[in-house]
C-alpha cells in the first residue's frame, strides 16, 4: 500500500512545546489504548472505534504546514496517543512521511505493544518516550491493568539497537510514590544506557471533566496532587541512581 | 537634506573617538549608530544590579503608587494649560536624581492640555474631584478653538452616525493623536542649536516658493518647530542645563535625550507618546565613558535605571471613558531594543550592552508595563541575547517582539515601533493615528442592510436586507463589500477631518521638529474584530446560519447548525478568509485620497478596547452571543484555537503584512509548563518559537508566561500583586489596574499548556 494512504483512527493532533519531546511538535494522537491506567487524563482516547478515520497522507497534509516552525525550534513529530503501537502501520506511516518533511519523530508509548514495533518503524524513530508507570507487577497491574514485562523487554530492546529513551514517570501520591516502585524503575533506567532523562510527571486532574462527560467513574477524583517535596524527594531518587531526572 | 557645521570645539570634544563622518555635516543618527555601534554577542553576566540610591528613588515613588490608583490620580494641576515651559522644574528628590525633569512640578502630578479638547480635560478632572479653572475655561471656549471642537465642525451627520454607533471607533477627535516619535537622539547628538539651524535652511528653502497653502502651512509649522526648540532650551536651563551644545558625556547624553522626550509629553497627551530606538545609541557613550575609566558599569547601569523611572512616571489626564478602552493608565512609552543592521554587508546585529541594560531594569526595578520594551526580534540575533530575552519574559512578561527582518525590508535598520506595533523610520516617517473600524459589525450590517443590530437605527446606507430562512455566502459576501466600501470611505473622510484639525489646532511642535523636513506620512488605519468577522463568514459558507429576526425584520440573532473550521488553526478554509477580509479593506482604504498624500496603511490591533467592542455588538453569526468581548488584535477568537499556540499563530502569520504595515498583533498567553519542565529548557524553546514565527513571517508577539491561578489569586487579592504586569494586546499592563470585566476577558483568553 502507498504510505500516504494507510488508514488510522486519529483522536486529534496538537501543536506543543516543551511537553512531547525536544522542541515544538506536531503531535497526533491516536485513538485507541491497551491499558486502564488509574490516572489516565485522556479516557476519549482508549477506545480505536471512537477516533476519526483518516489515512496518514491527510494527517502529514495537516503537519506539513508546521514543519518549517517544528524544524526550526529544534523540535519534529510527535505520534502518542492513546497507544500508538496499537496501529503500527499507522504510526510507520506517518514516521515515513515525517521524515521526507525533515522531522525529528518520536514515539510517546507505554511499551505494552512494544513488541508490535517492527524494526522498520524503530529505524524511522529517533526517541522513544518511554513511559514506565510502575516497578512491581502487582502494583504494575493494579494501576494499568496490564503487565510490566512487555514495556521491560521493550525497553531492553531500544537500549540494546542505540534508540534514546526518555522515560516518563507519573507521579501519584499513594500510587506509584512508593520508593521501592521508584528505585526499581530508576535503577533500571539507569541501566540500560540509553535513557537521556527522566521526566517526572506530577499527577493532576485536568481530565476529570472528560470522565464526567463520558459518564466513566474517575478513580483518583479524589486524590491530590503531589506536592513539591514529593516531586523533589522522587527526582533526587532518579538523580541518585545517575539518570538526568526533570 | 540639510548641510550645516557645528560650533567647531564643541563638536570636536563632544564627538571625541567617534567614528564615521557624514553624520557629522548633517543631522544623521542612524549614519551616527551604524558607524558606532559596539555589537555585543556575550550573555547577561556583565549586569549589575539597583545601586541603593536607585532603590531609594524607586521606593519614593512607589509608596505614592497605592494612592494613585485608589484616587485614579494622584494630584493634578488644574490651572496651567500645559506647554514646553508652563511648569516649573519638579524633582523626585533633588539631591539623588542623576536624570532630572518631570512633566509637571512634582512627581505623578497631571498636566491638563486643552489643546486637543476641553471637554476631556473638564470631564477628567470631574472624574476625579476636580474643578477645571474658569479663566482657562473660558480662554479655551470664548478665545482659543481647540482640535476637538474643530473637528465636530466638520464631521458630517453620516460620520457622527457611525462613530455613535460603534462601528467607528476610538478616534482621536478628542484627545492627542499621538504615535508621532520625535528623534530625541538628536538633542545629545548635535545640541539644540544645531539642529535650529538645519531647521532654519529647511524653512529657507521654502522663501523661493509661491504661497500656495501646502507651502504656507509648512513654513508656518517649520516656524513653530524653531519656535518650540527654543523652549526646549529653555525647560533644560530651568533645570540648570544648556543643551544648546552636543552632550559630552554619558550622563549628559541620557539627561538631553530625556529633556527632549519630556518636552513632548509636556505639551502632548497623544494617545501614544513613543520613545523610539534609544539604547543603542546611548551604549555609544556609555561604553565611551567605560573605556575612559570614568564611568564603572554600576554606574552605567544606575543612569539607565534612573532614566527609566522617569520613563515609567509619564502620566496623562485621560477620562473614565477612555480607560475603559484602553485600561491600566497606558502611555505607550514604546522602546525599540535590538535588531539586526542592514547597513553593511556584515550583517552586524544592533544587540549592544545597553540593549541589556534596558531589559535589567526589570529585574532592578521590578516589572512594569512602563516603557513598553519591544525587542525586535530576528533568527539572526546573537543566541545569547536572545535566550536572555526569552529568560525575561518567562520572569516578567513584560516583553514584546516585533519581526526585525521585516521592519529591515520594509522600512530600515533604524526603524521604531510606536504605540504597540507601528513601524516608522526615526525621525524620517510620521503618522496619522486612525484608530480602527469595527468589522463584525459591519459584516451584521452588510446581513441588515445597513441598519444597526442593536437600535434598529439606519446607520450604513439603505439596501436590500439579505433574505431567507438561511444565509447565503455569494449575497452575504456582495452585500458585505458594499459595506466595507462605505465604511472606508466614511473612515477615511473622518480621519481627513481629524488630521486637517489636529495639525491645525494642536500640532505636535517639538516631535514635528525633531523629524527630517519633508516627512513622509502614513495615515494609519485599522481594524477590530477580525476573528468574529472571520468565523462568521466561515460559519455561513461551511455551516448552515439560519438568521432570526424581530418584528421589524432586524436580524438580532443568528442560529448555527453545524460545524465550521474556525480561524486559528492552520485551517486555510478559514484562515484564508481572514487574509482576504485584511487585504480587501486594506484595497478599499486605499480607494480614498489621503490628507497630505500620506501613505494608508492599517493595523490589526484592538489594545484592551476588544472588550468595548464587543459590548458594542450584537449577536454574530459565528455564535458569539451580544456583549460578549472580541479576541484581541489579529488573535483567533477565545477557546476556538484548540490545537495550541503555535497553530494558533501560524494561522496569524499567514495574514500579510504587505496589507497590514501598520501591524499585526498576537498575543498569545502560555503557562510555564507549556514551554518545558525546566527553566532552562524552557529559555530555549520560548526562543526556538520566536525564531520560527518570525521565519513565517509572524509580525508580532506578546508573550505571557502566567499560570491562571496566579490571574485568579491578583484579581482576588490585588494588593498582593502591586507589580503584576501582563501582555495585552500590544502593551503591557499592571494586571490589577484592569477593570474587573478586562481582568474576566484575559482570565478566559485561551491559555495554552498542557493538556
Amino acid at each position: 500500500m502507498n504510505n500516504l494512504e494507510v488508514p488510522g483512527r486519529l483522536h486529534s493532533w496538537d501543536v506543543s512545546t516543551g511537553v512531547d519531546g525536544p522542541g515544538t511538535r506536531f503531535v497526533a494522537f491516536l485513538s485507541g489504548c491497551p491499558l486502564r491506567c488509574l490516572y489516565c487524563q485522556n479516557p476519549d482516547t482508549w477506545r480505536m472505534r471512537d477516533g476519526t478515520a483518516t489515512t496518514a497522507g491527510a494527517v502529514l497534509d495537516t503537519a506539513r504546514g508546521f514543519a518549517a516552525f517544528a524544524r526550526t525550534t529544534g523540535g519534529g513529530m510527535t505520534v502518542s496517543g492513546g497507544e500508538p503501537l496499537l496501529q503500527p502501520a499507522f504510526t510507520r506511516a506517518l514516521f515515513a512521511g515525517a521524515k521526507e518533511l525533515g522531522l525529528h519523530t518520536a514515539l510517546d508509548t507505554s511499551g505494552a505493544l512494544g513488541a508490535r514495533a517492527g524494526e522498520d518503524l524503530l529505524d524511522l524513530t529517533d526517541l522513544v518516550l518511554l513511559d514506565i508507570k510502575s516497578w512491581d507487577p502487582a502494583h504494575y497491574r493494579r494501576l494499568t491493568g496490564g503487565e510490566v514485562r512487555p514495556t521491560l523487554d521493550f525497553a531492553r530492546r531500544l537500549a540494546a539497537r542505540g534508540t534514546p529513551v526518555w522515560v516518563r514517570y507519573v507521579l501519584v501520591p499513594g500510587v506509584t510514590d512508593d520508593p521501592g516502585d521508584v528505585d526499581g524503575v530508576a535503577g533500571f533506567a539507569a541501566g540500560l544506557g540509553n535513557v537521556e532523562r527522566v521526566d517526572v510527571l506530577p499527577f493532576h486532574r485536568l481530565g476529570a471533566a472528560k470522565y464526567d462527560r463520558l459518564g466513566i467513574p474517575f478513580p483518583l477524583r479524589d486524590t491530590a496532587p503531589p506536592d513539591r517535596d514529593l516531586v523533589d524527594r522522587v527526582r533526587d531518587r532518579f538523580r541518585d541512581a545517575g539518570l538526568v531526572a526533570y | 537634506m540639510t548641510t550645516t557645521s557645528v560650533p567647531a570645539a564643541a563638536g570636536l570634544a563632544a564627538w571625541r573617538g567617534f567614528r564615521g563622518g557624514r553624520w557629522r555635516d548633517e543631522v544623521d543618527v542612524a549614519g551616527f549608530v551604524r558607524a558606532n555601534v559596539l555589537p555585543y554577542e556575550g550573555d547577561g553576566a556583565f549586569l549589575a544590579g539597583p545601586t541603593e540610591r536607585t532603590r531609594h528613588i524607586w521606593g519614593l515613588l512607589t509608596e505614592m503608587f497605592p494612592a494613585e490608583r485608589e484616587r485614579g490620580i494622584y494630584d493634578v494641576d488644574a490651572r496651567t494649560p500645559a506647554s514646553i515651559t508652563a511648569h516649573a522644574p519638579g524633582y523626585i528628590d533633588r539631591d539623588r536624581e542623576l536624570i532630572v525633569g518631570l512633566q509637571t512640578d512634582a512627581p505623578l502630578r497631571r498636566a491638563i492640555m486643552p489643546f486637543g479638547g476641553l471637554r476631556m480635560v473638564e470631564n477628567g478632572l470631574r472624574a476625579y474631584g476636580y474643578e477645571l479653572d474658569a479663566s482657562v475655561k473660558e480662554i479655551f471656549t470664548r478665545y482659543r478653538k481647540t482640535h476637538n471642537a474643530a473637528v465636530f465642525d466638520a464631521y458630517t451627520p453620516q460620520i457622527l452616525a457611525a462613530r455613535k454607533a460603534g462601528v467607528i471607533t476610538g478616534l482621536p477627535d478628542a484627545y492627542g493623536r499621538g504615535r508621532i516619535i520625535g528623534d530625541y537622539r538628536r538633542v545629545p547628538l548635535y545640541g539644540v542649536d544645531f539642529l535650529i539651524e538645519a531647521k532654519r535652511r529647511d524653512k529657507a528653502s521654502l522663501d523661493e516658493h509661491a504661497a500656495t497653502p501646502d507651502v504656507v502651512r509648512d513654513r508656518e509649522e517649520l516656524a513653530e518647530q524653531l519656535r518650540a526648540l527654543d523652549e526646549l532650551k529653555a525647560m533644560a536651563a530651568s533645570y540648570g542645563y544648556d543643551i544648546s551644545e552636543p552632550a559630552r558625556t554619558a550622563r549628559e547624553a541620557v539627561q538631553w535625550l530625556y529633556f527632549a522626550y519630556l518636552a513632548a509629553t509636556k505639551e502632548q497627551n497623544g494617545a501614544a507618546m513613543s520613545l523610539g530606538r534609544t539604547s543603542t545609541f546611548l551604549d555609544v557613550y556609555l561604553e565611551r565613558d567605560l573605556a575612559d575609566g570614568t564611568l564603572t558599569e554600576t554606574e552605567a547601569q544606575e543612569l539607565v535605571d534612573d532614566f527609566v523611572i522617569k520613563l515609567r512616571i509619564i502620566r496623562f489626564l485621560r477620562t473614565p471613558e477612555y480607560d475603559e478602552l484602553f485600561s491600566g493608565d497606558p502611555t505607550w512609552v514604546t522602546e525599540s531594543i535590538g535588531g539586526m543592521g542592514s547597513g553593511g554587508a556584515d550583517g552586524r546585529t544592533l544587540v549592544t550592552r545597553t540593549s541589556f541594560r534596558y531589559l535589567q531594569t526589570l529585574y532592578n526595578l521590578g516589572p512594569a508595563p512602563e516603557p513598553n520594551l519591544t525587542v525586535l526580534w530576528s533568527p539572526a540575533l546573537p543566541e545569547p541575547f536572545k535566550r536572555f530575552c526569552a529568560k525575561v519574559s518567562l520572569d516578567t512578561s513584560a516583553i514584546q517582539y516585533e519581526n526585525d527582518d521585516l521592519l529591515r525590508a520594509y522600512c530600515d535598520d533604524d526603524t521604531a515601533i510606536a504605540c504597540c506595533v507601528s513601524a516608522m523610520r526615526t525621525g524620517k516617517d510620521m503618522q496619522f493615528f486612525g484608530a480602527r473600524v469595527n468589522v463584525a459589525k459591519a459584516l451584521l450590517y452588510a446581513v441588515n442592510g445597513g441598519r444597526d443590530e442593536m437600535t434598529g437605527a439606519q446607520v450604513a446606507p439603505r439596501t436590500e436586507p439579505i433574505p431567507g430562512d438561511v444565509l447565503d455566502y455569494d449575497q452575504v459576501m456582495a452585500a458585505f463589500d458594499r459595506t466595507l466600501d462605505w465604511l472606508a470611505r466614511t473612515y477615511v473622510d473622518a480621519l481627513n477631518i481629524i488630521h486637517y484639525m489636529h495639525d491645525k489646532y494642536a500640532y505636535e511642535r517639538i516631535e514635528m521638529a525633531l523629524h527630517d523636513y519633508p516627512v513622509r506620512r502614513f495615515l494609519a488605519c485599522g481594524i477590530a474584530g477580525l476573528s468574529v468577522a472571520a468565523d462568521s463568514l466561515s460559519a455561513i459558507r461551511y455551516a448552515t446560519v439560519r438568521p432570526v429576526r424581530d418584528d421589524t425584520g432586524l436580524v438580532v440573532d443568528y442560529r448555527v447548525e453545524g460545524e465550521y473550521p474556525a480561524y486559528g488553526n492552520g485551517d486555510d478554509r478559514a484562515d484564508s478568509i481572514a487574509v482576504w477580509l485584511v487585504e480587501a479593506f486594506m484595497d478599499k482604504v486605499r480607494g480614498n485620497a489621503a490628507y497630505r498624500g500620506a501613505i494608508h496603511t492599517q493595523s490589526v490591533l484592538t489594545i484592551t478596547s476588544n472588550v468595548v467592542y464587543g459590548k458594542h455588538t450584537g449577536n454574530t453569526p459565528d455564535g458569539r452571543r451580544a456583549g460578549e468581548p472580541f479576541a484581541p488584535g489579529a488573535n483567533p477568537m477565545n477557546g476556538r484555537d484548540v490545537h495550541g499556540m503555535v497553530a494558533s499563530a501560524l494561522s496569524v502569520a499567514k495574514l500579510p503584512y504587505a496589507a497590514a504595515r501598520d501591524g499585526i498583533s498576537l498575543t498569545s498567553t502560555v503557562t510555564p509548563d507549556g514551554l518545558g519542565r525546566v527553566d532552562e529548557e524552557r529559555i530555549g524553546n520560548l526562543a526556538g518559537i520566536l525564531d520560527a514565527y518570525m521565519s513565517v513571517g509572524g509580525f508580532h508577539l506578546n508573550v505571557n508566561v502566567l499560570d491562571r491561578a496566579t490571574l485568579v489569586d491578583a484579581m482576588a487579592h490585588p494588593e498582593r500583586y502591586p507589580q503584576l504586569t501582563i501582555r495585552v494586546s500590544g502593551y503591557a499592563v499592571n494586571f490589577v489596574k484592569l477593570t474587573p470585566e478586562q481582568q474576566r476577558d484575559v482570565i478566559n483568553r485561551t491559555f495554552h499548556g498542557v493538556r
